[in-house]
């Protein structure tokens, strides 16, 4: 037995949590086949954030990269957390749309290109606010749109995580795979002590932070598909696996029944526990419930 | 604003679709109905406050779980009914927006409201994908995600020139706290960037907004006032009949030429470089 044999995985587990937006982007992609459309170089910055004093960026936190997985159209959309928090504003929301316009276009031509959306965001821009808003709502039916052709896959890797109006968009998906760093949500911990009440959330709670919004417990609640381990190769070998799956049967924000039902037996009476509910749904799920 | 949210939303509702009690198995916070817009049959929705909501964060009038769902039901139960009808016979569908945010609670992050939004917002544009005519009015607040989920995907949306209608991304507190401003500094921006404006008129620059309504009491809707918006909802219905099915139009109407330039720019070189890539 040699000695390699007793290094642990981890030690040579490629991060993808440490690699920045565009790399992220790239390494999902067959070697060679991906190209950048309106990447830096085209300089289409936010006309919005100099009137404000903020400093834009030449491919405003977006990167587009269309290329190939397991030999399959893709388009490859990946928000750069480090640049506003991976925030939405009007060109990184118009790029969204363009590509997942022109692959719904592609695909209704009988050329299917999927989607793969790596999203790391709080949501809307607040300095571009109504422009923001706007975007998100055209990126969710872009969404839609697309996938009635071909799957649309969002991967939260982390940390920013994916909150704010984008969490819509990660609800519409076909498939949703996150890591146990990833959190998933519609509002924030912050924003919810900042307008509820330290009572109804503590945001310094890293604990009860994780509980609700955190990968495990979002897979584990069949809100997500996928948990992954932050690695390239893991979460690489997970979009492939919905890539060549194609799209569901029925999409999870379809199963209105199902999830209306589930809210009508929730106890309101005090707040929920994160792991009972968990425990509650994945039992309906293995008893043929949403997957 | 003194006045408190949502009652121009039920009272909209009642002017509209001729009654104001939700339907049986729906919440308190659901008003939806059948009723006639000039010639044809439409569905009406729409999200009131509900003081004795069993979730505490959706009682003045935010767009929580059930409230999600419950709008997904009826906009689904509309497209499963209309499915084999002709385009042109398929009912509109008519949002009325009166609503303060979505639900800031922990029950809702819990249970996943991300997905109950979603759904709600992947209903309304099923309808619209499917051919209905989906029209949003907005007679009072329209913020964040609670008009994600409650009428953001319509093919046209009207709104009441009134200085008690805002369409935003967030509250003003909030928003400058998060932007680290004070709420004159937010106020005066607005004045100069269009798309941080809290004033309906600024929106309007947008080109998302298909068109501005005037009403003199948006509180208190007189005969007279109802026909006029009547019928400014049934020509906004022919218009979207007319039209895509896509949002298209939002970055393509004369406003958004002048507006949305950078995002326009954007598509251009996408389209010109996707072909060659």
């Amino acid at each position: 037995m040699s000695d390699s044999t007793f290094v642990p995985s981890f030690v040579n587990r490629r991060s993808f949590i440490e690699l920045n937006g565009r790399a992220r982007a790239q390494s999902l992609l067959d070697e060679g086949t991906g190209k950048e459309l309106v990447g830096p170089f085209d300089r289409v910055e936010s006309p919005w954030l100099p009137m404000q004093d903020a400093v834009p960026q030449a491919d405003d936190g977006c990167i587009v990269l269309k290329g190939r997985i397991a030999g399959n159209p893709v388009v490859l959309i990946s928000l750069e957390g480090a640049f506003q928090g991976g925030s939405i504003g009007e060109v990184s929301g118009a790029k969204m749309t363009a590509a997942l316009d022109l692959a719904t276009r592609d695909s209704s031509a009988g050329t299917p290109t999927a989607a793969v959306l790596l999203l790391e965001t709080g949501g809307v821009r607040l300095q571009e606010a109504n422009l923001g808003l706007a975007a998100v709502a055209e990126v969710i039916a872009s969404i839609l749109s697309l996938r009635q052709h071909a799957p649309v896959i969002t991967v939260v890797a982390g940390t920013v995580g994916c909150f704010g109006g984008m969490s819509l968009a990660a609800g519409v998906s076909s498939y949703v795979v996150m890591t146990r760093e990833a959190r998933l949500g519609l509002n924030g911990p912050e924003v919810i002590e900042q307008e509820s009440g330290i009572e109804e959330f503590d945001a310094s709670d890293r604990a009860l932070i994780w509980a609700v919004h955190g990968g495990e417990q979002r897979v584990g609640m069949g809100l997500a598909d996928a948990l992954v381990e932050d690695s390239i190769d893991e979460i690489s070998s997970a979009v492939r696996k919905y890539v060549l799956a194609g799209k569901p049967a029925q999409h999870r924000s379809e199963q209105v029944p199902l999830y209306r039902e589930r809210i009508a037996a929730l106890d309101t009476s005090k707040q929920i526990d994160p792991l009972t509910l968990r425990e509650q749904w994945s039992l309906r799920d293995s008893q043929g419930g949403a997957r | 604003m003194s006045e408190h949210v949502g009652l121009r939303g039920r009272a909209w509702f009642q002017a509209l679709a001729g009654k104001d009690q939700p339907r049986t198995g729906d919440p308190g916070s659901v008003l939806t109905a059948e009723a006639q817009v000039c010639s044809e049959t439409a569905i009406f929705l729409c999200v009131v406050p509900n003081p004795d909501s069993r979730f505490p964060c959706v009682r003045d009038g935010q767009v929580g779980l059930e409230e999600a769902y419950a709008l997904a039901t009826r906009i689904r139960e509309a497209i499963d009914d209309d499915r084999d009808k002709p385009k042109a016979e398929k009912r509109p569908i008519i949002a009325i927006i009166d609503v303060k945010s979505q639900a800031y609670g922990r029950r809702e992050e819990t249970a996943g409201i991300f997905l109950a939004a979603a759904a709600s917002a992947d209903a309304y544009a099923s309808a619209r994908m499917a051919g209905h005519p989906v029209i949003s009015l907005v007679v009072g607040r329209a913020f964040s995600g609670g008009f994600l989920t409650h009428g953001y995907q319509a093919n046209r949306i009207l709104a009441f020139d009134d200085s008690g209608v805002t369409i935003h991304a967030m509250h003003k507190e909030a928003a400058a706290r998060i932007t680290r401003r004070s709420v004159s500094d937010l106020e005066r921006l607005g004045y100069q960037i269009a798309p941080m404006s809290y004033d309906v008129r600024d929106y309007a620059k947008l080109g998302t907004l298909h068109k501005l309504l005037h009403v003199n009491n948006p509180i208190e809707p007189t005969e007279s006032e109802i026909v006029e918006v009547k019928q400014a909802i049934a020509d906004a219905v022919a218009d979207a009949r007319t039209g895509a099915e896509d949002l298209g139009n939002r970055l393509n109407s004369p406003a958004a030429k002048e507006t949305r330039k950078a995002g326009r720019t954007v598509r251009t070189l996408m389209e010109k470089q996707w072909v060659t890539a």
